[in-house]
């Protein structure tokens, strides 16, 4: 038993919402249990700087944002050294699926804003960009499902929360490209042996599997309306 | 023994046809969705010989073809298409034209008027200047993504007055109808002069600019409502009527 009264390999409750925010093409909310990401995309549209627009395929552009008010102590707003490195390594979780061929010359502007922290909001940000992404109609290959595994108290646990990562020996967020079984984000805190390693990441791909059904049943909903059309 | 296997052929083949029944009412499918064997349509991939999604969008098979129409997204160009467009820019002998997409599309001077236009002399705000908008036919895209528009066909013109809606480019069809029907309708009862570009902006002008605005939106809304038509003919009927009294 855990802090939480989670079981070893249970998620926290997890909670997805398809076409939050009008202005943008696409959107999606995630929460897992008290972390809540919320993204919005944009595109593809015209890029601007011009410079860097690229003439074989669309850029992507991801920004990861923690609202002042999402932690308990004050955060201050404005990039940081660590949502920089956020932004990027989520961007780069979510490449391998997409088709930036299809739209050469544009750019696709991913926002993503983190208004409560409570562990793995990296993860819950990519849940909710890989689902803003579909919801905006960019082809992909796949949507990317991603959940955190980790150590504490010599034990081993899937989707660390609050404390346990805090007080815990070990944190690891996984990215998971699910028809692949590619894992295309793995970053480490923490110490652990070759034979830990091994389980753990295994129990965060089975935590990403999970969130992949969520995410699909999510997605299809709000578009099962569809179903029964004629024309 | 041969019986029995031609009455289970017999089945299965009864089976096959249900099965056939069934697909003919659309599938969702999602990013990642199998979609079977077969060839690759558009909103499709293909690896190792089995067919995927890629888009959100409603499935359709014809024969080996398998294909989905995305049921959200921006207007990418596509040859044919007749579009609403704002003029974005004047060079010398052409406009460069906003199409509400990440393209800007060419509108050459001699794909859009007749006359003989003498350069030297002409100011070509004459025809188009700034911000007017005009619906145009897409007559070329090229791989590269440069966008030619062309107003030779007899329904390109440019659009005076009147106000513009914006929907998604996805339902565009559904505001058209089958075979026009939709917008003929509205049309009809408004007595409003109607332009639906496939690039998903709606020119709209006449008394009942209003009502047929509404009855645009509407229509985007509940696309996927059976029925659509005569429901919206209900709505508009009964506004109508209400404006008449209003009137009187």
């Amino acid at each position: 038993m855990r802090i939480d009264g989670r079981k070893k390999d249970e998620l926290r409750p997890i909670e997805a919402k398809v076409g939050v925010l009008k202005n943008a093409n696409g959107s999606a909310m995630f929460r897992m249990g008290n972390t809540i990401a919320v993204a919005g995309v944009f595109g593809p549209r015209e890029v601007h700087p011009k410079h860097k627009e690229e003439a074989e395929r669309a850029i992507l552009r991801t920004e990861y944002r923690m609202s002042a008010f999402s932690t308990t102590s004050r955060s201050r707003p404005g990039p940081s050294r660590r949502s920089k490195e956020i932004s990027m390594v989520i961007r780069e979780a979510l490449v391998p699926v997409l088709f930036l061929e299809e739209f050469p010359k544009t750019a696709i502007d991913v926002h993503i804003e983190v208004l409560q922290a409570d562990a793995s909001t990296r993860c819950a940000a990519l849940n909710a960009a890989a689902l803003a992404l579909a919801d905006a109609g960019v082809q992909m290959r796949d949507l990317v499902a991603s959940c955190s595994a980790g150590k504490t108290n010599g034990e081993i646990v899937l989707d660390i929360a609050g404390k346990e990562d805090t007080d815990g020996e070990l944190d690891l967020p996984v990215a998971y490209y699910p028809h692949k079984k590619m894992i295309t984000l793995l970053q480490m805190d923490g110490i652990a042996t070759k034979e830990e390693m091994k389980k753990i990441i295994a129990l965060a791909k089975k935590g990403c599997e999970e969130i992949y059904e969520i995410q699909k049943k999510v997605l299809k909903e709000k578009y099962k309306e569809g179903d029964k059309d004629e024309q | 023994m041969g019986d029995v296997m031609e009455e289970e052929s017999e089945i299965i083949e009864e089976k096959t046809e249900t099965i056939e029944k069934e697909e003919k009412i659309r599938k969702v499918v999602i990013p990642g969705d199998m979609l079977g064997t077969g060839r690759a349509g558009h909103g499709t991939y293909e690896e190792n010989g089995t067919v995927y999604s890629k888009v959100v969008g409603l499935m359709e098979k014809r024969d080996e073809l398998i294909f989905v129409i995305p049921l959200c997204g921006i207007y990418n160009p596509k040859r044919g298409d007749g579009v609403i467009g704002r003029i974005d820019e004047i060079s010398f002998s052409k406009w460069i034209v906003d199409i509400n997409s990440p393209y800007q599309a060419v509108l050459p001077l001699s794909e859009a008027v007749d006359e003989f236009v003498d350069l030297t002399k002409t100011d070509l705000t004459r025809f188009f200047s700034y911000n007017d908008m005009v619906f145009a036919e897409i007559s070329s895209v090229t791989k590269t993504k440069s966008v030619q528009l062309s107003m030779k066909d007899r329904k390109c013109r440019k659009l005076r007055g009147g106000r513009l809606i914006k929907v998604t480019p996805a339902k565009v069809p559904r505001i058209i109808g089958r075979g026009g029907s939709m917008v003929e309708m509205v049309k009809e009862l408004t007595g409003t002069q109607i332009v639906v570009g496939q690039n998903g902006l709606v020119w709209v002008k006449g008394d009942n600019e209003d009502i047929a605005a509404e009855a645009v939106l509407e229509i985007e809304q509940k696309s996927h409502i059976h029925g659509l038509t005569d429901q919206i003919k209900n709505m508009l009927t009964e506004k109508m009527q209400k404006g008449d009294i209003n009137e009187n």
